[in-house]
């Protein structure tokens, strides 16, 4: 058994390092992407382009525009001087934000009435839209809240306490709620499903297009022989992979790991049987090596989009939910996610890990079962 | 014959059968394979050789009928009979991202070959295919009588006792050709038994016994000589003239000629009576000014084995009803 798994393991690996297309594969696209997708991915919304129109100008006005720039969260790109300007700049995208202080703004607030200002968002992205309105609704409400507290002070001296409430906010695991430690770790399980599915889907249906597949099934090897050497060399480069990605998110991308090392290979390990084994399951089922790469990602797309990376599940429809069990990358994502960022470990990441091995035997086994070694 | 005695017996096969989706591609076949012969299978593409040779192989499984190889069942004892043949499929199937020595290396891994016997069978296997020079060369820059000759001795490497090659020669030029018949024979003479498929009916001649196969059905069995003596009744009569064409066309109509077939350019005209037919062909291409060269009688190749044996199939289907 061991002796033919071990010829078995030298061909694979020889052939593997052999074939300029597949060292292309182990080694550039795991580090391209994980680059560009640790910059890219981020839905932080940062020196969004503004336009301030300031009719009043006044200096309760140029003070509210400087604490919006303060903020860091608007920059301002334009000043206009009519509103005809607003549409201009919002239809050819210039700015995402515009803000409108009407004249008289610094006479209302002296005589104690509401001010009006008016904020504008392309409302296109709406997610960062939203984002956009709420800072800018803090803002406000910040230099409104002291524009009271001040004229209370003066005229009725020094204020005792003003019953109110104050929402401290503490966000845990990702302090500065940087979105890149959130989609990080996502992108590395992403990366790890896309290399080996593609690998294994085309390891036997490749000797299956050869013809070489004719002449192994005449030798007294056996199935589970074949399999594990078409599967442990994939195996181990999913493994090498995930080191070299880690160690990317964490040296450069600044991503914390405050779980332990080892619960991650031993996850990643989980992760990888469902992976390899329904990469396996595909390469035996396809005929041709372009069937099978249709197939990877007919499967990988939806496996993407159910996972919870980008989407949340619970924002889905009940039975989309339902789906999204039979999604091993929904699984690995809590436990990456769990590991990277909470520190914990299988005491609460235990029925994830569960559903990844249940799955990675059951589609193994499978695999194993159309694999016959028959024409 | 002594073929009921089953240890001289390497292969045997009753009523075996494959059916794909409806369509019959081996039809009740029965022959049987002494140990140590050449056994051809012959017939045209497509006529079932393939599929009964991946039969026996246990790489595709029969859909009814019995069959045993080196004593062993073809239903049961598929993994078992794995380690008693060697097999070379029609297209040439080692890994040509491997090297003539990487592919020899991974074979006789596969069949858990001791070190020592290895080495001895490595260079035996090179210097058999004359791959002297190449062993660290990928085997898909080789060309086709090197592959040849390394599939060969891919499938040697563990010492079956029967060989089973699948049209083994074609595509390869007529001086491999010879050099790989002349191992064939060496092989055979060490006590190996070749089963070999193939439609080139003069590599049919080298076999000791014949199979022939057409639509799936068993059609002939024999030794070469049998197989002229016992199918060819009639005489055949090689016919040189200019105008081949015409004078086929003409020739076609006598009454004293069964048929004719264009042979590269000559004619073979296949009588039932040699002197009757003599005349009458003589007669009729000087009444149509055909020049006739040479005209007589030969030994039938078994090509028009072969051919007669088809029409007479041909016609028995056309009016037996359906030909199942």
């Amino acid at each position: 058994m061991f002796g033919r798994l071990k010829e078995m393991l030298i061909k694979e690996f020889i052939q593997i390092f052999r074939d300029p297309r597949t060292r292309f594969i182990i080694f550039l696209p795991p580090i391209i992407q994980l680059l560009v997708f640790g910059y890219a991915v981020t839905t932080d919304v940062k020196n969004a382009a503004t336009a301030i129109y300031d009719q009043d100008n006044s200096v309760a006005s140029r003070e509210l525009t400087s604490r919006f720039i303060r903020s860091r969260y608007f920059k301002v790109k334009e000043n206009i001087r009519e509103e005809g300007q607003i549409r201009h700049l919002i239809d050819h995208s210039r700015v995402k934000a515009v803000l409108q202080i009407n004249k008289g703004f610094e006479n209302d607030l002296r005589s104690g009435r509401t001010a009006q200002v008016q904020m504008i968002v392309d409302a296109t992205d709406s997610n960062t839209a939203g984002i956009l309105l709420d800072y800018g609704q803090r803002i406000a409400q910040e230099y409104s809240q002291e524009i009271l507290l001040d004229r209370v002070a003066r005229s009725a001296g020094p204020v005792r306490a003003i019953g109110g409430l104050d929402l401290q906010s503490r966000a845990w695991f990702n302090e500065n709620l940087e979105s890149r430690n959130f989609y990080v770790p996502g992108v590395i399980a992403i990366l790890l499903m896309l290399v080996t599915l593609m690998l294994t889907s085309m390891a036997i249906v490749r000797e299956k297009e050869m013809g070489t597949m004719e002449q192994i099934m005449v030798t007294p090897i056996s199935s589970m022989e074949f399999i594990l050497g078409k599967t442990l060399p994939f195996a181990l480069i999913g493994f090498f992979d995930m080191v070299l990605v880690v160690l990317i998110a964490w040296g450069w991308f600044d991503v914390p790991i405050r779980g332990s090392l080892g619960w991650l290979f031993l996850g990643t390990g989980l992760y990888l049987m469902s992976t390899l084994g329904m990469g396996l399951l595909i390469s035996t089922i396809s005929r041709t090596q372009q069937q099978a790469l249709m197939t990877t990602f007919f499967y990988f797309q939806p496996m993407v989009l159910l996972s919870g990376f980008m989407f949340p599940i619970e924002n889905m429809p009940e039975p989309v939910q339902w789906l999204t069990y039979l999604d091993p990358l929904r699984y690995f994502l809590v436990i990456i996610r769990g590991i990277f960022l909470k520190g914990i470990g299988p005491e609460i990441l235990w029925p994830q890990m569960l559903a990844l091995l249940v799955m990675g035997v059951s589609v193994f086994l499978l695999a194993i079962h159309r694999f016959k070694k028959y024409l | 014959m002594h073929s009921s005695n089953p240890r001289n017996i390497a292969v045997s096969v009753h009523n075996l059968s494959k059916q794909f989706d409806g369509f019959t591609a081996v039809d009740r076949i029965n022959f049987e394979v002494k140990k140590g012969e050449i056994f051809g299978f012959l017939g045209p593409n497509g006529a079932g050789k393939s599929t009964t040779i991946r039969m026996l192989c246990g790489i595709l499984p029969p859909t009814s009928g019995e069959g045993k190889v080196a004593g062993l069942d073809i239903h049961t004892q598929r993994e078992q009979i794995k380690w008693q043949i060697g097999y070379m499929s029609q297209k040439f199937s080692l890994y040509e991202d491997l090297t003539v020595e990487e592919n020899i290396n991974f074979y006789s891994g596969i069949y858990q070959i001791e070190e020592d016997t290895l080495r001895r069978r490595k260079e035996w296997v090179i210097e058999m295919a004359g791959l002297q020079r190449h062993r660290g060369s990928l085997t898909r820059v080789l060309s086709g009588g090197w592959r040849q000759r390394l599939a060969l001795g891919c499938a040697l490497l563990h010492e079956p006792s029967i060989l089973f090659l699948d049209e083994p020669t074609s595509g390869v030029d007529p001086i491999s050709r010879r050099q790989f018949w002349d191992l064939i024979y060496e092989l055979t003479g060490r006590g190996v038994t070749v089963f070999v498929t193939t439609h080139y009916m003069d590599e049919a001649e080298y076999c000791d016994r014949l199979g022939m196969i057409y639509d799936g059905k068993l059609v002939a069995l024999g030794t070469p000589e049998e197989l002229k003596k016992e199918f060819m009744k009639e005489t055949v009569l090689e016919v040189s003239c200019e105008q081949p064409m015409k004078a086929m066309a003409v020739i076609q109509n006598l009454a004293a000629v069964k048929e004719v077939t264009l042979f590269g350019n000559h004619l073979h005209a296949v009588v039932p009576d040699a002197r009757t037919a003599h005349k009458a062909i003589q007669l009729v291409l000087s009444e149509n000014a055909i020049k006739l060269s040479r005209l007589e009688k030969i030994s039938p190749a078994l090509e028009d084995v072969f051919v007669s044996l088809i029409e007479a199939q041909g016609k028995a289907t056309a009016t037996g009803g359906e030909g199942a």
